[in-house]
């Protein structure tokens, strides 16, 4: 087991390295001057040439590469051009926002989704059932910001009970926390719970067809016991994989809810550096989420020898 | 059981009333885009600018009759041979720090704007030296008497000749500052900018407004608030429209034309028409290479634009929209119908023939469309579609922003990732007068993008720098003007106002160009 995570931790570095060309040969191929946005519109030429040059980008494409990588193997993931501060600093600033709505969103996901997808499974063909395959074809096809709007529409200006917009920190207290979180959450959470109560009802369907599920029946076990300890725990390895794709999947999609909701984290980050070609910042971001990536990928490889005993590293 | 019942309900009375005053001592704003860069003399971008107003004071001011007044100076001479000037700042006036601003912070302060702003490096041509004889003094020598000092000085627009201590107007021009210490109305907190998130000005107790009512960036700068919060990560427009409507934020800087209705029936909010002089459209040829480096292809072009379809697309809202003849704004010192008529009296018959005429080859005219600017996306599409009806053919290029700034500064042919045709659009004064307007010039490379190469054009700007009478600065501009359209500088589409949309308890918005937050008060709504 040690040695299987020892092995995964070490895999990342060659998959990192990857990245790295990769976002850095991609950002310099794609069209686009930092230069000319910080200068303004009414820079001349020479005016952002000067500007091209005091960033270093006047130099080979080869050198620039070679400097960068040089400060990521420090540890230093360089400066933003834009917002002249340690590229670190900014992912620490932007940090909380995404993780704290990323974690709620998963938690509301998982504690609607599984007794849902559960209860489907099994009133299989009833009528929960198909409201709950019904609202998961829902679930997938409205666009986060149309629910968004509509959720902000209601719950805000007409109800007035929450924010329309913001975030306050958790060291501002709980309760605003929560307040100004639990709408951008509810919004991002929908198309999870659709995608995970359908898994789960499939998998727990699968193992409800199984022998040892007639056993246990046949013992006379009552049926939550049934259905919670024998079906789902059987049926948790493939939605333990959802739930994972699903946390990898979560980092992208924050973009459009953070906008929406002017919530400051990394996703809101991530499009304002690509649109300003924020170089550093843009490598700096795409760095990050391909270790959580990595990470969460782990913790979900390690997660199924213990949902599942018969797997072992 | 009573007493402790009147106790605790004074309390919560206090409490409340506490929190409310509290809140009326924060003014919460929406800015038009997001603040990163601090410096408004390294940058000629808008949010710098209006940073720098907060922060920054000037040493004259332009009123919202586009007239210059003092802000700083108190008083002012000019010898007779108009080459020397002397000024005298008013009493009291000192850094946030407590240091006084002295003459020397003014000279290094113009010294820095003018290496960077094109006004300023006009202006820079003129001077032979300048000095502080006193503490509160300073003086600026010419070479040759030049006709638009106190213009330059009192720059409502990028790059704003704000003054800044000594020690920080030393940085070299080509470097941005570290240290964001002014003597303006506001003290910028460092420590609670977030780029991306919010940046936070407090009331600059010890300042000392002038006597004269507010007017653009002239006259007394009071500051009623005791803080102002600019909510940087507000930018979806529908979002901060339901902001405002639900009193989250005090004032949206420029909502959405596609707001404008919403916001007029939403209760609680007001739109206000503070700058009326607004902004204006254009798009600019590239001069260097085919098809426009032909002039009669140019009219040709200038002549299939009419302006009004261009506002009716972009804009929308007929009350939002002027047509405008003139390159330099309308209803200031300088607007004019002058040479005009290519386009203004125009028709696409006429742009056919000019077209035909010209000798046009078929050469596909190449025109970068951002897709994420929202202010202006739509002027590139008008133009395809009237340069096709014209006999042009378009080739019409979907990129964002940055890549349009970044391919506009290419020199290259189009095949070669240069260009032909951009829109964009400029605030009032940045193209009010011929020396400010970055599109008005003929110096061929030297020149803002599309470099038009015009020696006539340039004796004419030059000349209009060294006049020093209104009539003859009029006549000049005239004639600048009228020689531009000549050969098609570019073609300015019509202008437009983006009224602030803010709470209806939110009063005293300065009238004026520039985004300012002075003389603001919050009364509760």
């Amino acid at each position: 087991m040690y040695s299987f995570v020892l092995k995964r931790l070490l895999a990342t570095i060659p998959v990192l390295l990857v990245v790295a060309v990769l976002v850095f040969s991609l950002l310099r191929l794609t069209p686009g001057d930092p230069a000319a946005i910080m200068a303004g519109d009414a820079a001349n030429a020479e005016q952002i040439e000067r500007i091209r040059a005091g960033l270093g980008l006047d130099k080979p494409i080869v050198v620039q590469f070679s400097l960068w990588l040089a400060r990521v193997a420090r540890g230093d993931l360089g400066e933003s051009f834009y917002f002249r501060i340690k590229v670190a600093d900014l992912i620490g600033q932007r940090l909380e926002p995404t993780l704290a709505l990323a974690t709620l969103t998963i938690l509301l996901a998982v504690l609607v989704s599984i007794p849902l997808g559960v209860a489907a499974a099994w009133r299989f063909g009833g009528w929960f059932d198909r409201a709950l395959m019904g609202f998961s074809v829902m679930g997938f096809s409205v666009p986060v910001f149309v629910l968004a709007y509509l959720l902000i529409w209601l719950v805000s200006l007409k109800l007035g009970w929450l924010p329309v917009q913001g975030y306050r920190r958790l060291s501002e207290g709980l309760l605003p926390f929560l307040q100004h979180l639990i709408l951008p959450a509810i919004t991002l959470s929908v198309i999870y719970i659709a995608l995970i109560a359908r898994v789960t009802r499939a998998s727990v369907l699968e193992a409800l067809g199984e022998d040892y599920i007639r056993t246990a029946r046949a013992k006379g076990l009552p049926e939550f016991h049934v259905l919670v300890r024998h079906a789902l725990a059987n049926a948790a390895v493939p939605i333990a994989t959802v739930i994972g794709i699903g946390i990898a999947i979560l980092i992208g999609g924050v973009v459009v809810t953070e906008s929406v909701y002017a919530i400051p984290g990394l996703g809101r980050l991530t499009v304002d550096a690509v649109l300003a070609r924020d170089f550093p910042t843009i490598q700096g971001v795409i760095l990050f989420f391909s270790v959580v990536y990595v990470l969460v990928n782990l913790l979900i490889d390690i997660s199924y020898v213990f949902l599942d005993p018969r797997i072992r590293y | 059981m009573r007493a402790l019942l009147a106790y605790v309900a004074t309390a919560v009375a206090a409490a409340v009333s506490f929190g409310v005053s509290a809140q009326d001592k924060v003014l919460r704003v929406v800015p038009h885009s997001n603040l990163n860069i601090l410096d408004p003399i390294w940058t000629t971008q808008y949010m710098a600018r209006n940073h720098g107003y907060m922060v920054y004071d000037t040493l004259f001011g332009t009123d919202e009759k586009s007239r210059v007044q003092p802000q700083m100076v108190d008083k002012w001479s000019v010898s007779p041979d108009q080459r020397l000037w002397s000024f005298t700042l008013r009493p009291g006036l000192q850094f946030h720090d407590g240091a006084p601003v002295t003459g020397e912070d003014v000279i290094a302060s113009l010294a820095r704007w003018g290496k960077r702003d094109a006004m300023g490096q006009k202006l820079m041509t003129f001077v032979e030296r300048m000095d502080a004889p006193a503490q509160n003094q300073f003086r600026i020598f010419l070479r040759e008497a030049c006709g638009f000092v106190l213009e330059a000085l009192g720059k409502p627009s990028s790059n704003v000749p704000f003054i800044m201590p000594k020690r920080v107007a030393e940085t070299p021009a080509d470097k941005q500052i570290e240290d964001y210490v002014g003597s303006g109305p506001y003290i910028f907190k460092r420590d609670e900018f977030k780029p991306g998130d919010k940046a936070v000005y407090l009331k600059n107790a010890k300042y000392q407004p002038r006597k004269e009512a507010p007017s653009g960036t002239a006259g007394g700068k009071h500051v009623y608030v005791e803080r102002v919060e600019w909510n940087l990560a507000l930018r979806d427009a529908q979002s901060q429209v339901n902001a405002l409507a639900k009193g989250e934020v005090d004032a949206l800087e420029r909502p959405a034309f596609e707001s404008y209705e919403q916001l007029k029936a939403a209760p609680g909010v007001v739109l206000i028409n503070k700058d009326p002089l607004g902004f204006q459209y254009m798009c600019r040829f590239n001069h260097l290479h085919p098809p426009f480096n032909n002039p009669k292809v140019r009219q040709a072009a200038l002549a299939a634009m009419p302006q009004e379809p261009f506002l009716r697309a972009q804009v929308g809202v007929k009350e939002l929209y002027r047509p405008c003849a003139s390159m330099f704004t309308c209803n200031t010192p300088y607007g004019s119908a002058k040479g005009s008529e290519i386009q203004s009296k125009s028709s696409m018959k006429k742009a056919q023939e000019l077209l035909k005429a010209s000798g046009y080859d078929g050469t596909p005219v190449l025109i970068m469309k951002p897709t994420d600017l929202a202010a202006i996306q739509k002027l590139p599409d008008v133009a395809a579609q009237l340069l096709r009806q014209a006999g042009f053919k378009v080739d019409l290029q979907a990129m964002d922003w940055n890549s349009v700034v970044s391919r506009r500064a290419k020199k290259e042919p189009p095949s070669q990732g240069g260009w032909n045709i951009f829109c964009t659009a400029w605030v009032a004064p940045d193209i009010w007068n011929p020396l400010s307007n970055a599109a008005i010039g003929g110096a061929g490379e030297k020149s803002w993008f599309g470099w038009p190469t015009d020696a006539e054009l340039e004796k004419l700007r030059d000349d209009f720098a060294r006049a020093t009478e209104e009539p003859k600065k009029k006549a000049l501009a005239e004639a600048i003007q009228a020689r531009a359209f000549e050969i098609g500088t570019h073609a300015p589409l019509g202008e437009y106002v983006n009224p602030l949309a803010t709470r209806k308890g939110v009063t005293g918005w300065v009238i004026g160009p520039g985004d300012i937050y002075w003389n603001v008060k919050k009364n509760g709504d």
